[in-house]
Formats: C-alpha cells, sequence, structure tokens
C-alpha cells in the first residue's frame, strides 16, 4: 500500500466540510487519505495551502473573497502544486466551462462513489496546467500572484499601475513597491485589456494611473517623444511612437465615458 | 379566504373596492363623454364646450355610482354575473334618473338622452372589465409558474441538502430538525400561490429558512427581527417575504468576507402593513470576477409582479441602497384574516 493521499479541504460551509471529511473516512479503504488542512475562505486556502502539501485539494467554487476558480489558478504557481477537484452546488456557467476545460468537478451533495473516483484520477494525472484553469475562469483575476520560497503574495490587480517586461520576467509596480511574475507580457495584456493599456514593446500601464503625457527632451526620427507621468510614483515612462496614437485614443476615450 | 384576482371569485363582478378598477372607470367614464361630445359637434372647440357642459351631469352621476358601488360591494359580490350586472345597471339608472331630476336643466339633456348614456356607459365598462379579467386570467398562471420556478433557487437546495448530509452522523438531531423545516418550506413553495396566508404563517416560515441558513453559514448571518408591531392576523400573498430574505442572504451575506447583517422588520401603520428586509452589502468584486452573482433582479421582479396581481396599484414594493446597505420596503393595505 503507498502513502495516504494528503487532501486539503476548501469550502466556506463548516456543514459542507464536515461531509467531505465524513465521505474521506467511508472511503479509506478503497482510497487511504489523510487531511492536509481546511480553510473556510479562498485567501485563506492560499494561506494555508504552501505548508499542506497537499496533493489534492477539494475546492468549492462559490466562496466569499475569491471564488475557487482563481484560488486554483494561483495555487498552480506553487512549487508543487495540488491536483484540484472542483465541488459546486449548482453552478452551470461554471459546469459548462469544466467540461469544456476537462476539468474534475464534483457536484453538491458528494457520493461517496463519485469522490473515490475523481481522487483516483487525480492523483493518477496530477496538476492541470494554469492555461488550461485560466481558459475555464474566462474572466480576468483579481489578484496576481507571487510564489517565493513556498508562500503565495497576492498583488491585488487594481493596486497595479504599470507591468514592465525584462528578461523573462514581468515587474509589477505598485505605490509600496515592485513585485516579479513569470508571465508574458502578452497573455497579460488579452486578460486585462480593459485596465491597463500597451505603451511600449515591453510596457503596459493602468489606464486609471495615468496622469498625463509630456514631451520629452530630443526627438526620435525627427519626430517628438512622449512619456507617461503616474498618479502617486515619479518615474516617467517612454511611450513608443508605434503605441502614441493607440494611447492617446483610449485615454481620450477613457475620459470621456 | 379571497383570491389572487381582483374578483372574490373567478368569474364575478369586479372588485369596486379596488383603487385600480376605480380608477379605470373615472377614466373611462369620462373619455365616453368626451367621445359622445364628439360625435355630436363635428368642430372640437363645440365639442369640448359641450363635454364641460355635460360634466355638470356626468360627474355627480359617476361619483355617486361609485360611492353606491362601493358601499354595495359586499352584496353584489356574491351573485352570479348575470344577476350583478344587472343591479348595477339598474342602481346607474336609479342615480341617473336622481341627478336628472335634480341637475337636468344645467346639462340641458332629456332624460331619455341621460338615461341611455349612463346605461351605455355602465354596460361597456362592465363588459370591458370583464374582457380586461379574462385576457389576464392565463397570465395568472403563467406567472405563478414563473415564480415557482424563480422561488426555488437551486444553488440554496443543494447546499441546504448538502448541510444536512454534512451534520448526519455528528448531530442526528439537528440534522433532524432541518429536514422538518426544509419539507415544511417546500410545502410552502409548492402550494397553489392564489390564496391569501395569514402573516403570521409567513413569519413562521421566515423563520423556518432562516433557521437552515444559519445552520449553513454559522456565525457569518447575524440576523435581526422587529416583529413587535407585526400584525399577525394580517392576510398577505404567500411568499413574497421569503424570496426577499432569500435575497438578502444571497446577495449580502453569502459573498461577504466577514459577517453580514440582515434586519427584518414588520409593522403595521394604520390600515397599511410594511414590511423592511435590510441587508450589509458585500463588497462588490473588481471587474465580472463573480458571473453567478447577477440576475438579482428576477426575485425582485417576481415579488412585484405577484403584488400587482393581487393588489392592483394599492401595493408598492421600494428598493434602496445607501451607506453600504441595501434595502428593500413592502408595503400593502391591511386587511384582517381574524374572522
Amino acid at each position: 500500500m503507498s502513502e495516504p493521499l494528503r487532501v486539503f479541504i476548501a469550502d466556506d460551509e463548516a456543514p459542507a466540510r464536515e461531509r467531505l471529511k465524513a465521505l474521506l473516512g467511508d472511503i479509506a479503504a478503497e482510497v487511504p487519505t489523510a487531511l492536509a488542512g481546511e480553510s473556510a475562505n479562498g485567501i485563506e486556502t492560499l494561506e494555508r495551502l504552501p505548508a499542506a502539501a497537499a496533493h489534492v485539494l477539494l475546492l468549492d467554487i462559490q466562496m466569499p473573497g475569491m471564488s475557487g476558480l482563481e484560488v486554483a489558478r494561483h495555487a498552480a504557481g506553487l512549487e508543487r502544486p495540488p491536483a484540484v477537484i472542483f465541488v459546486t452546488a449548482h453552478d452551470r456557467h461554471a459546469v459548462e466551462a469544466f467540461e469544456l476545460a476537462a476539468l474534475d468537478y464534483l457536484l453538491k451533495p458528494v457520493r461517496a462513489q463519485r469522490l473515490a473516483a475523481a481522487l483516483k484520477k487525480a492523483a493518477a494525472t496530477g496538476p492541470v496546467e494554469p492555461q488550461r484553469l485560466a481558459r475555464a475562469a474566462g474572466t480576468a483575476r483579481e489578484y496576481f500572484s507571487v510564489t517565493a520560497r513556498n508562500r503565495i503574495t497576492l498583488v491585488p490587480v487594481r493596486e497595479v499601475l504599470y507591468l514592465r517586461a525584462e528578461h523573462k520576467y514581468v515587474t509589477l509596480r505598485t505605490r509600496a513597491g515592485e513585485h516579479l511574475i513569470e508571465e508574458s507580457l502578452v497573455h497579460l495584456e488579452r486578460e486585462f485589456a480593459g485596465r491597463f493599456v500597451r505603451i511600449h514593446r515591453n510596457c503596459l500601464v493602468a489606464r486609471a494611473a495615468i496622469r498625463g503625457f509630456e514631451r520629452a527632451a530630443g526627438e526620435a526620427d525627427g519626430e517628438p517623444r512622449w512619456e507617461v507621468l503616474l498618479e502617486g510614483v515619479p518615474e516617467r515612462l517612454p511611450v513608443s511612437r508605434r503605441q502614441w496614437h493607440a494611447v492617446r485614443e483610449a485615454i481620450a476615450e477613457a475620459r470621456r465615458g | 379566504m379571497a383570491s389572487i384576482s381582483q374578483n372574490p371569485r373567478a368569474d364575478g363582478l369586479p372588485d369596486f373596492r379596488n383603487l385600480g378598477v376605480i380608477a379605470r372607470i373615472l377614466v373611462a367614464v369620462n373619455m365616453l363623454a368626451f367621445a359622445a361630445a364628439l360625435a355630436a359637434y363635428p368642430d372640437l372647440a363645440a365639442a369640448v364646450q359641450a363635454y364641460v357642459r355635460s360634466a355638470a351631469l356626468v360627474e355627480p352621476v359617476l361619483i355617486a355610482s361609485l360611492a353606491a358601488l362601493w358601499l354595495a360591494a359586499p352584496w353584489l359580490a356574491p351573485l352570479p354575473y348575470a344577476a350583478g350586472g344587472v343591479a348595477v345597471l339598474a342602481l346607474v339608472a336609479l342615480l341617473a334618473a336622481g341627478a336628472h331630476a335634480m341637475l337636468g336643466e344645467l346639462a340641458g339633456a332629456s332624460l331619455g338622452r341621460t338615461l341611455a348614456f349612463a346605461l351605455a356607459s355602465a354596460a361597456l365598462i362592465l363588459a370591458w372589465l370583464r374582457l380586461r379579467e379574462r385576457a389576464f386570467s392565463p397570465a395568472l398562471a403563467e406567472a405563478r409558474l414563473a415564480a415557482l420556478q424563480a422561488r426555488i433557487r437551486p444553488h440554496f437546495l443543494f447546499n441546504s441538502l448538502n448541510a444536512v448530509l454534512g451534520l448526519m452522523r455528528r448531530e442526528p438531531r439537528r440534522a433532524e430538525q432541518v429536514i422538518e423545516d426544509l419539507a415544511e418550506l417546500f410545502r410552502a413553495l409548492l402550494t397553489d400561490g392564489r390564496s391569501f396566508v395569514r402573516l403570521g404563517d409567513e413569519i413562521a416560515l421566515l423563520e423556518r429558512y432562516a433557521a437552515i441558513e444559519q445552520l449553513r453559514l454559522g456565525e457569518r448571518l447575524r440576523l435581526t427581527w422587529e416583529l413587535d408591531a407585526a400584525p399577525v392576523d394580517a392576510l398577505l400573498p404567500p411568499l413574497v417575504l421569503q424570496p426577499l430574505l432569500e435575497n438578502a442572504v444571497y446577495h449580502g451575506v453569502e459573498p461577504a468576507a466577514g459577517q453580514g447583517e440582515v434586519r427584518v422588520r414588520i409593522e403595521r401603520r394604520g390600515e397599511r402593513v410594511r414590511a423592511v428586509i435590510e441587508n450589509t452589502l458585500a463588497p462588490a468584486p473588481e471587474g465580472a470576477g463573480h458571473p453567478h452573482r447577477h440576475g438579482s433582479g428576477m426575485a425582485l421582479e417576481n415579488v412585484r409582479e405577484r403584488l400587482a396581481l393581487f393588489y392592483d396599484a394599492e401595493a408598492r414594493l421600494e428598493t434602496a441602497s445607501a451607506d453600504g446597505r441595501y434595502r428593500v420596503e413592502i408595503d400593502i393595505p391591511y386587511r384582517s384574516g381574524a374572522s
């Protein structure tokens, strides 16, 4: 017999967690498990998960603070991410998305046999690629996550002033400081199209953070060079010649609307 | 027991004490009087003059008829439709003849013309109200069906069943209680929605529902009841309060990271019953991160529609959102079901 599967349970309703624990007990002969931890909302899940060394995460979708789908996307950044089994009472929207992305999910009330089958499958296939989770989520995240020394730090998207690509990392700039994330600027631009605007080949700026534009000294190829001034931080960001018209139009449109 | 239509029976006279019916009669008679004036005088100015002159006779008869019908409503209601119609026409003719004897000079109309106009208007309006009633009956059935679908929120059902299962081994007695509460709730949800219920029973249902939510959400849900001034004998349509409480929990408490508060206040104010359900608002998510939390308007629209079917213009439903709180207020006429 191999070592027991470490299962982490995330659900905001206490009786629902009780139920899952009872079922894990019932199927122990078929699928031996150990409880790796529990949590009652999305943020708490991400706080406790890194230290729990869980193989499988049983994750409720409708939780206060952060939806289960977003929790799964951040958990995927862990060094050893758990396999995720979503649990939902009734969420047609999510169920359709899971079917499309071929993600495993259980419907409440959960049956022991379905749970055993899902656990076996999860143990065999392991964690899901983040891209598939992103596709199932369909909407933009509310947080960026930085995983360092097996700890997940969450940075609210609305606090980010700009994103700048450097080598294989992207720097997130907030008023308080900087963070490095390992994502592609192209994907970020697509996910957060409404919030950030591209001003340069390597830079996206939050529309709401733009204070104005100023002409920089000198010219490039006989045309004036422009820089973006930001709310709350002193640095200026150069606007590339190619992006200048698009940026100016996007900002004017935002100001009008 | 009163029923959902404006008639006490499916196929009777209109309810002459209903504000909506009274308003429709007022407007219709005046439109008919103006149409008659237009028919008699092709010139618009002359027609307006004739209409104003005729008003001296039309309005007193109209007001007197409405007053008489208001008083006679309890006796008219049990009559079969034909007999009731004849009684209404006789009453109107009598009042018209009386008014003509007193005011006929002023309006310059013959007794024959006066009676003919009064009887024709009364018959036309009766027929119109009956047609209207019939036209709306299938809508009643449909609205009831739509109401039923909106009221059983699958999210609530499956989560409650799951909670019972979670409770069953450790606290079997409490699990039993929850199933009893669920059964009671579903009995109310599945009964014919056409009869009025006593407020006392509706409050008991609210408490059953709240007990289930309390079990699921624990201390995240803080409920305050202010029911000391609630007239438990008052009659109201079934399940107009429960969906509002469910909405408050679903939108105010479930998505909140911390504690959410819901306050229920029901009171009688003179001849009106007022119910207020208030909840703290969960901080709105950035962007469209929670698509499943949309569509809040459905339960509300449903209750609004049913109030209109039961009370026509005599009920109010208002919503307001301020200072981090969302508030729904219902105001309906007080009718006692004590007898």
